[in-house]
C-alpha cells in the first residue's frame, strides 16, 4: 500500500515538474507545480509530517502559487519566444541534465542503500502540536527572525507596487 | 516486510525534482517560469528534510522545511512585486532582454 | 480490516447521496426563501409547491448544448469545473456529523475520516478551491471572465486571512485541530459552546463575514456581479460544466456552515443535556409542524392547499414518532441538532442575500484589511492573552 502510494504520487510528481520545465506557456508550468506540490504533500504525510503536508497545501499550493497565478493573469503575456541560444547551450544542455541526474540518484543510492524502510505510521512526531512546542521553545530566535524577515517582505512589495501608482 | 519503501527512494525522488528545477532556471528565458523553477528546487529540498526528519525520528527537520516555505513566501511577495515592476517599464518577461546593466 | 473497508464504502455512499441531494435542494429553498422575502411564490409549477423543480432543472442542464467555445485553452477550461467541483466536495469527507454510534455491531463514527488535523484540512482543501475560478476566469479568453477571475483571486486571498485568524480562536480555547474533539470540548450546555465563551461572538462574526466573502455569495459576489461582468467567471460556460460552478458554490456554502457550526455552535451536541429533556424538542417540533400544516390543509387559504397540505403534515407527524424510536435516537438526535445548526446559518446566507446590496470593489479590498484583519488579529491577541491567564 506504501509502495503503491509512493509511486503514484511519485511519478505524478516528476511527470509535472517535466510538464512544469518544458511548457512554453508560465501558466501551464504554474498549473504542473501544484500538482508536484500537491503530491509532494500526499509524500510528506507519508513521512509522518502531517502539519507540513497541510502546511504545503496551504502556504505553497494555495497561497504562494495563487500569487503567482495572479500575476501570469495580471499580465496576460503570452507564451515564451523562442530565443536565439548559445549553440553549445542547446548540445550539451540535455546530456548534462540527464548525467547531473544520474550521478545524484546513483549517490543518494549509494550512500543510503536499503537501510532504512519508510512505512505509513513510522513517525509520530511531525503533528501540530510536536511541531509548535519544538518552534516556540527550541527554535524560538529562528522563528522571531523569520517574522521579522516576512515584515520586510511586506513593506518591500508595498513599496515597489507603490511606485506604479506615481 | 512487503510493501514498505526504500527511504533513498524518497531522497532519489527529492534528486530528480532538483535537476529538473535546475534545468528549468537555466533553459527557460521567462522570469516567472525561472521563479516557478526555484519553488520546485526549495520543494525537493523541503522532501529531503522531511525524509531525514523520518530516518532520525525527529521534529527538527519539519521545521527547516517550516522556515524554507516561510522564506519562500516572502520571497514570492517580493520578486513578483519585482517582476511587475519590470514588465510595467520594460513591457517584456524575457530575461535577455533585461541586460541594461550589461553595457 | 475488511469490515472497515465496507463501512467506510456504505458510509461514503450514504454521505455522497445525501449531499447531492440536499444541493439540488438547497437551491429550490434558496428561491423559496427569497421569493418570500419579496412576497412572491417562487417556484410553484413542477410538482407541489415546485417540489420537483430541482429534478426538472437538472434534467435541463443535461440535456443543454454542451458548447465549447473556440480560441480557449481546452485542457484548462475543462479541467476547471472538476477542479471547483472536487474540492468543494472533498471537504466534506472531515466533517463529524455525529458521534460513536454502533452499525449493524460495529462501532463508527458519523463521519468519513477522522483526520487529527481536520481544521487544517477544510483550510488547505477551500484554498485549493480557488483554481477552479480563476483557471476557468483565464483559459475562456473573455475579458468578463478574466476581469471575474482576477476579482476572485484577489478577494479569496485577502479574505483567507481574517477567516484562519478567526478559525485560531476557538481552536486557542479547544485546544485541539481535530473536529472531533472541537466538539467534544464543547458538550453540555449553551454556554459551553466557544460562541459564548467570553467575546468569542467577535471571532465568530468575523468567521462568518469571510465566509461570505470566501463562497462568494452576496455582498460579495463581485466575481460574479452581473451588471458589470456580464456572469463573470463563468460566462463561457454552458450546460453541466455551469452546474458544476453553481454546485461547487452551494457545496461551499454547506462545508462553511458545517464549520461554523463545529467551530462556534457546538456540533451535533444539543443545547441542553438529554437529562434535562433536550431529547424530546425535535419530536415537539415536528409534532407542531404536522398539527399545524394538517389543519392549514383542512382550512385552506388557497384551493390547493386542501390536496397538498395534509400529505406533508402526516410526513411531518411520521417524523416526530421516528425521533421516539429508542434505537434510533442515538443515531437521529445529533444528526437532527447538526443539521438544525447548519440550516440556520444557511438560511443567514440566504436571508443575507434577500436583504443586502453588493459591495463596490474597493470597498471589499478596503474593508478586509482595514476593518476585518485588525479585528481579527486583536480578537486572536486577546483570545491567547485570556486563555494563557484564565487556564
Amino acid at each position: 500500500m506504501d509502495l503503491i502510494l509512493f509511486i503514484v504520487f511519485a511519478l505524478i510528481a516528476v511527470v509535472a515538474a517535466i510538464n512544469v520545465v518544458v511548457q512554453r506557456h508560465p501558466i501551464s508550468s504554474a498549473v504542473s507545480l501544484i500538482a508536484v506540490m500537491g503530491s509532494l504533500a500526499v509524500l510528506y504525510l507519508l513521512l509522518g509530517a502531517e502539519f507540513l503536508a497541510a502546511a504545503q497545501v496551504i502556504v505553497y499550493a494555495g497561497a504562494i502559487m495563487v500569487l503567482f497565478v495572479f500575476v501570469i493573469m495580471l499580465l496576460n503575456a503570452g507564451g515564451e519566444t523562442k530565443a536565439g541560444r548559445s549553440f553549445v547551450a542547446s548540445l550539451l544542455g540535455v546530456p548534462v541534465l540527464v548525467a547531473l541526474l544520474i550521478l545524484l540518484t546513483y549517490f543518494t543510492a549509494r550512500i543510503y542503500p536499503r537501510q532504512t524502510e519508510v512505512h505509513f505510521g513510522g513517525f509520530r512526531g511531525g503533528t501540530a502540536q510536536a511541531v509548535g512546542r519544538a518552534l516556540f521553545t527550541t527554535y524560538l530566535l529562528p522563528f522571531e527572525i523569520t517574522s521579522i524577515l516576512i515584515l520586510i517582505a511586506i513593506v518591500g512589495a508595498i513599496v515597489l507596487a507603490r511606485k506604479e501608482l506615481e | 516486510m512487503t510493501g514498505h519503501v526504500p527511504l533513498s527512494w524518497f531522497l532519489a525522488l527529492s534528486a530528480v525534482l532538483f535537476s529538473l528545477g535546475v534545468a528549468g532556471f537555466i533553459f527557460r528565458r521567462n522570469i516567472i517560469t525561472m521563479f516557478m523553477s526555484i519553488e520546485l528546487i526549495l520543494n525537493a529540498v523541503n522532501l529531503t528534510f522531511i525524509t531525514f526528519a523520518y530516518q532520525r525520528q525527529q521534529v527538527a527537520g519539519h521545521l527547516f522545511a517550516f522556515f524554507v516555505m516561510v522564506v519562500a513566501a516572502a520571497e514570492a511577495a517580493v520578486g513578483l512585486a519585482i517582476i511587475l515592476t519590470v514588465f510595467k517599464n520594460r513591457e517584456t518577461l524575457n530575461i535577455d532582454d533585461l541586460d541594461s546593466m550589461k553595457n | 480490516m475488511d469490515s472497515f473497508i465496507v463501512i467506510s464504502l456504505i458510509k461514503i455512499f450514504v454521505v455522497f447521496g445525501a449531499l447531492m441531494t440536499i444541493l439540488a435542494y438547497l437551491q429550490w429553498v434558496e428561491r423559496k426563501v427569497i421569493a418570500h422575502i419579496q412576497v412572491r411564490p417562487g417556484p410553484y409549477r413542477v410538482g407541489p409547491h415546485g417540489l420537483l423543480q430541482p429534478l426538472a432543472d437538472v434534467v435541463k442542464l443535461i440535456t443543454k448544448e454542451d458548447l465549447i467555445p473556440p480560441y480557449v485553452n481546452k485542457t484548462l477550461y475543462l479541467a476547471a469545473p472538476f477542479v471547483a467541483m472536487t474540492m468543494a466536495l472533498l471537504s466534506i469527507a472531515v466533517i463529524p456529523f455525529g458521534p460513536k454510534i454502533p452499525v449493524f455491531g460495529y462501532q463508527t463514527y458519523m463521519e468519513l475520516a477522522d483526520l487529527n488535523f481536520g481544521v487544517l484540512f477544510v483550510l488547505a482543501v477551500s484554498s485549493m478551491g480557488i483554481y477552479g475560478i480563476v483557471l476557468a476566469g483565464w483559459s475562456s479568453n473573455n475579458k468578463y471572465a478574466l476581469l471575474g477571475g482576477l476579482r476572485s483571486s484577489a478577494q479569496m486571498i485577502s479574505y483567507e486571512l481574517p477567516l484562519a485568524l478567526a478559525i485560531a480562536a476557538p481552536l486557542l480555547i479547544s485546544n485541539t485541530l481535530s473536529l472531533r474533539k472541537l466538539v467534544e470540548t464543547q458538550d453540555g450546555w449553551l454556554w459551553n459552546w466557544n460562541l459564548f465563551h467570553g467575546f468569542q461572538y467577535v471571532s465568530f462574526i468575523v468567521f462568518m463575514i469571510a465566509a461570505f466573502a470566501e463562497t462568494n455569495r452576496i455582498p460579495f459576489d463581485l466575481p460574479e456581479a452581473e451588471n458589470e461582468l456580464v456572469a463573470g467567471f463563468h460566462t463561457e460556460y454552458s450546460s453541466m460544466k455551469f452546474a458544476s460552478f453553481f454546485m461547487a458554490e452551494y457545496a461551499n456554502m454547506i462545508t462553511v456552515s458545517c464549520m461554523a457550526t463545529l467551530l462556534f455552535l457546538g456540533g451535533w451536541v444539543a443545547p441542553w443535556p438529554a437529562a434535562y429533556g433536550s431529547g424530546y424538542v425535535p419530536v415537539a417540533i415536528f409534532a407542531v409542524a404536522g398539527v399545524v400544516t394538517i389543519w392549514r390543509g383542512l382550512n385552506p387559504r388557497r384551493a390547493r392547499d386542501r390536496f397538498t397540505f395534509p400529505p406533508f403534515g402526516v410526513v411531518f407527524l411520521v417524523a416526530a414518532a421516528v425521533f421516539l424510536v429508542p434505537l434510533l435516537q442515538s443515531m437521529l438526535l445529533p444528526l437532527f441538532w447538526f443539521c438544525a445548526k447548519t440550516g440556520a446559518i444557511l438560511f443567514l446566507f440566504m436571508w443575507i442575500r434577500g436583504t443586502l446590496p453588493r459591495f463596490r470593489y474597493d470597498q471589499l479590498m478596503g474593508f478586509a484589511w482595514k476593518i476585518l484583519f485588525p479585528i481579527a488579529m486583536l480578537n486572536l491577541l486577546a483570545t491567547g492573552l485570556a486563555v494563557a491567564l484564565f487556564s
